[in-house]
C-alpha cells in the first residue's frame, strides 16, 4: 500500500479492464452457483439489477445512501475533531500519554456494536444514536494513529522549530502537525473505512432510512433478497468511491513532497 | 554544474577571513561542563568537566571519535539538553534554551519536507513583513546557489543542495552563530569539498561564529582556526589544536599535512612507525 505516482491513461484503462474481468468472473460464477443449486430465495445478478433500478424508480436509493452518508460524515468529523487533538496530546505529552493511552487500547476492543443499547438509552432512536456510535467506533483508532504520527515526527523538526523560536501553539500548527499529515492520512482512511462499517450496521437498529436500514427492512417486508443484495452492492461502491476519495486528497497533498504515506 | 560554478566563483573571490584577535571577551564560554545520564540505575557521564572558549567570528571545530560526546556538547550548547553541572555562557548570559540568533544547522535531513526551499528559508522570518521577506528569501536562495529551485520541495534536491538550503534557512534568521552538527557527513566527497569552500566563503562574508561537530580530520583542518580534540569514555577535551594556516587552505601543503599529522596522532591513528 505505497503510494504509486499518478499512472499512464494507457496503463490506467488496462488495469481497470483487469479489474473489471475479476468483477465479471465473480458475477458469473454468482449466477451459475444460484442457476445450477436452484436456491429458492437467494436473487441472481439480474433480480439485483432490477432491485436497484426498482429503488432508484421509487426515489428511495439516493435517500439512503445520503442518509448513510449524513451520519458517516458527521461521526467521522466529530471523531476527528475530538481524536486528532487529543492523539498529538497523547503523543507529545508522555504524563497524559502514560495516563490515557491504556484507557484507550481497552476501549478499543469493545465492539461499537456493543454500545447501541447505552447509546440508545442516551440518545433515543434516530440519527444520534447512530452518529454516536460512529463516533464512539473512530475515535479510538484515529487518537491512536494520530499519537502514533505525533510520535514519529523526527526530532530534528521539532528541535529546528524550536530553535526558530516557536511556542507550543506555533510548534504544533507548523512543525508537528504538517510532519505527520502523511501518517495521519493513512489513520484517516483507515478509520473512515471503519464508519463506514459501522453506520450500516448501526442502521440495522435504531433508524427507518440508510443502508442498513434498506437491508433489514426488505428482509422483514416480504424477504425481498433482490433488495438486501442490491444494498449490499450499494454500500461495497459507496464505501470504495469514500476511500478513492480519500485517496485523490492525500494523492493531491504529498505530491512532490516525498512524504510519501501509506495510501494507495 | 550549478555548485561547480559557485566553487569556481568561490576560488576567485573568496577573501581571506583573518584570525580573529584573542584579546576580546569570550563569546561562548563553557565551564565546568557536566552532563551524565541515567543507565540500568546509575549514571553514565557523558562529558566531564569540559572547558573552553570561542570568540566573535571564531570557526572551532569539535574533533572526536564516535561516542565521545561532542553532539551531546552542541546540543547543551545550543539550549536543547541541560547539563548536570558547569555552564554555557554566550555574551556573558547562560544559555536556557534555544535561540533563534544561535542557529542548529543538522545533517540536510533538517528541511522540512513539506515546505518549498522558499518556504523553508522563509520559516524563521514569519514575522517579518511579506516584502521584506520576499527580499531576503530571494537573497539567500541566490547566496547558497538555488535560483531556478524556489518552488521545489527538498524531495526535488541533491543532497548537497538540500544541505545549502538548510545552511540559508539559518541563516535568513541573521543569528549571531551557527551550530554545525556533522553537516556534511551524510554528502559524497565531491560535495562535502565544495561545501566547505561555501561555508569558508559564507564565514567570510557574514562573520558568523562558527562550531562545528565533525568526526572528519581533514574538515577540521580546512575549516577551523581551532580544533578542539575530544576523547571518549567519558568525553573531555584532550586537547585544542590552533590552525595557524591562511584561507584558503592548500590542502597538500606540507604545513597542512603537518596539522592533519598531529590531529591523527592525538586520536590515535597516527602510523605506527
Amino acid at each position: 500500500m505505497t503510494l504509486a505516482p499518478a499512472r499512464q491513461p494507457a496503463v490506467r484503462l488496462a488495469l481497470a479492464a483487469r479489474s473489471m474481468a475479476g468483477l465479471g468472473v465473480m458475477v458469473l460464477a454468482w449466477d451459475l452457483a444460484l442457476y445450477m443449486s436452484g436456491a429458492p430465495l437467494l436473487p441472481r445478478p439480474w433480480h439485483v439489477v432490477l432491485g436497484m433500478a426498482e429503488l432508484l424508480t421509487r426515489g428511495v436509493l439516493l435517500k439512503h445512501v445520503a442518509a448513510s452518508l449524513f451520519r458517516v460524515t458527521w461521526g467521522f468529523l466529530l471523531a476527528v475533531a475530538v481524536a486528532v487533538p487529543l492523539g498529538f496530546l497523547l503523543g507529545r505529552n508522555q504524563r497524559v500519554g502514560k495516563a490515557l493511552a491504556p484507557l484507550i487500547h481497552l476501549l478499543r476492543p469493545i465492539s461499537p456494536l456493543a454500545w447501541i443499547p447505552i447509546a440508545i438509552l442516551w440518545l433515543g432512536v434516530g440519527d444520534p444514536p447512530a452518529i454516536f456510535i460512529i463516533f464512539l467506533a473512530s475515535t479510538p483508532p484515529l487518537a491512536l494513529a494520530a499519537m502514533n504520527a505525533a510520535r514519529n515526527v523526527p526530532q530534528v523538526y521539532v528541535h529546528a522549530g524550536r530553535n526558530f523560536g516557536l511556542g507550543p501553539r506555533e510548534l504544533f500548527l507548523r512543525v508537528l502537525l504538517p510532519a505527520s499529515v502523511p501518517e495521519l492520512l493513512v489513520g484517516l482512511r483507515l478509520t473512515l473505512g471503519i464508519a463506514w462499517l459501522v453506520v450500516v450496521a448501526a442502521e440495522m437498529i435504531a433508524v427507518n432510512s440508510g443502508l442498513g436500514f434498506l437491508i433489514v427492512d426488505s428482509r422483514n417486508a416480504g424477504n425481498r433478497y433482490d433488495l438486501v443484495v442490491a444494498g449490499m452492492v450499494l454500500i461495497g461502491v459507496t464505501g470504495l468511491l469514500l476511500d478513492r476519495a480519500v485517496v485523490r486528497l492525500a494523492r493531491g497533498y504529498l505530491r512532490g513532497r516525498d512524504m510519501v504515506g501509506d495510501a494507495s | 554544474m550549478r555548485s561547480q560554478n559557485a566553487a569556481k566563483r568561490l576560488d576567485v573571490a573568496a577573501p581571506t577571513p583573518s584570525p580573529p584577535s584573542q584579546a576580546q571577551p569570550a563569546k561562548l564560554s563553557v565551564a565546568g561542563l557536566t552532563v551524565t545520564f541515567p543507565v540500568d540505575g546509575t549514571h553514565r557521564t557523558v562529558l566531564e568537566a569540559i572547558d573552553f572558549e570561542c570568540h566573535e567570528g571564531e570557526l572551532v571545530c569539535l574533533l572526536g571519535p564516535s561516542g565521545c560526546g561532542k553532539s551531546t556538547l552542541l546540543n547543551v550548547i545550543g539550549g536543547f539538553l541541560k547539563p548536570t553541572q558547569g555552564q554555557v555562557l554566550i555574551d556573558g548570559a547562560p544559555v536556557t534554551g534555544p535561540d533563534p540568533r544561535r542557529i542548529f544547522v543538522f545533517q540536510e535531513r533538517g528541511v522540512f519536507p513539506w515546505l518549498t526551499v522558499e518556504g523553508n528559508i522563509g520559516f524563521g522570518i514569519q514575522h517579518l513583513p511579506a516584502e521584506e521577506r520576499r527580499q531576503r528569501v530571494a537573497h539567500y536562495v541566490e547566496m547558497v546557489g538555488l535560483r531556478g529551485f524556489e518552488r521545489a520541495y527538498p524531495a526535488e534536491l541533491s543532497g548537497g543542495m538540500k544541505q545549502r538550503l538548510e545552511v540559508a534557512r539559518a541563516l535568513a534568521v541573521g543569528p549571531d552563530m551557527l551550530y554545525l552538527d556533522e553537516s556534511f557527513g551524510a554528502l559524497d566527497y565531491i560535495t562535502r569539498h565544495n561545501l566547505r569552500r561555501e561555508l569558508l566563503h559564507l564565514w567570510a562574508t557574514e562573520r558568523k561564529t562558527i562550531l562545528f561537530v565533525t568526526h572528519d580530520i581533514d574538515e577540521s583542518v580546512q575549516l577551523a582556526n581551532r580544533v578542539v580534540v575530544m576523547a571518549a569514555r567519558p568525553g573531555r577535551i584532550q586537547r585544542v589544536v590552533d590552525i595557524d594556516l591562511p584561507y584558503p587552505r592548500d590542502i597538500s601543503s606540507a604545513r597542512y599535512l603537518r596539522y592533519r599529522d598531529e590531529l591523527l596522532e592525538e586520536l590515535g591513528l597516527a602510523h605506527q612507525r
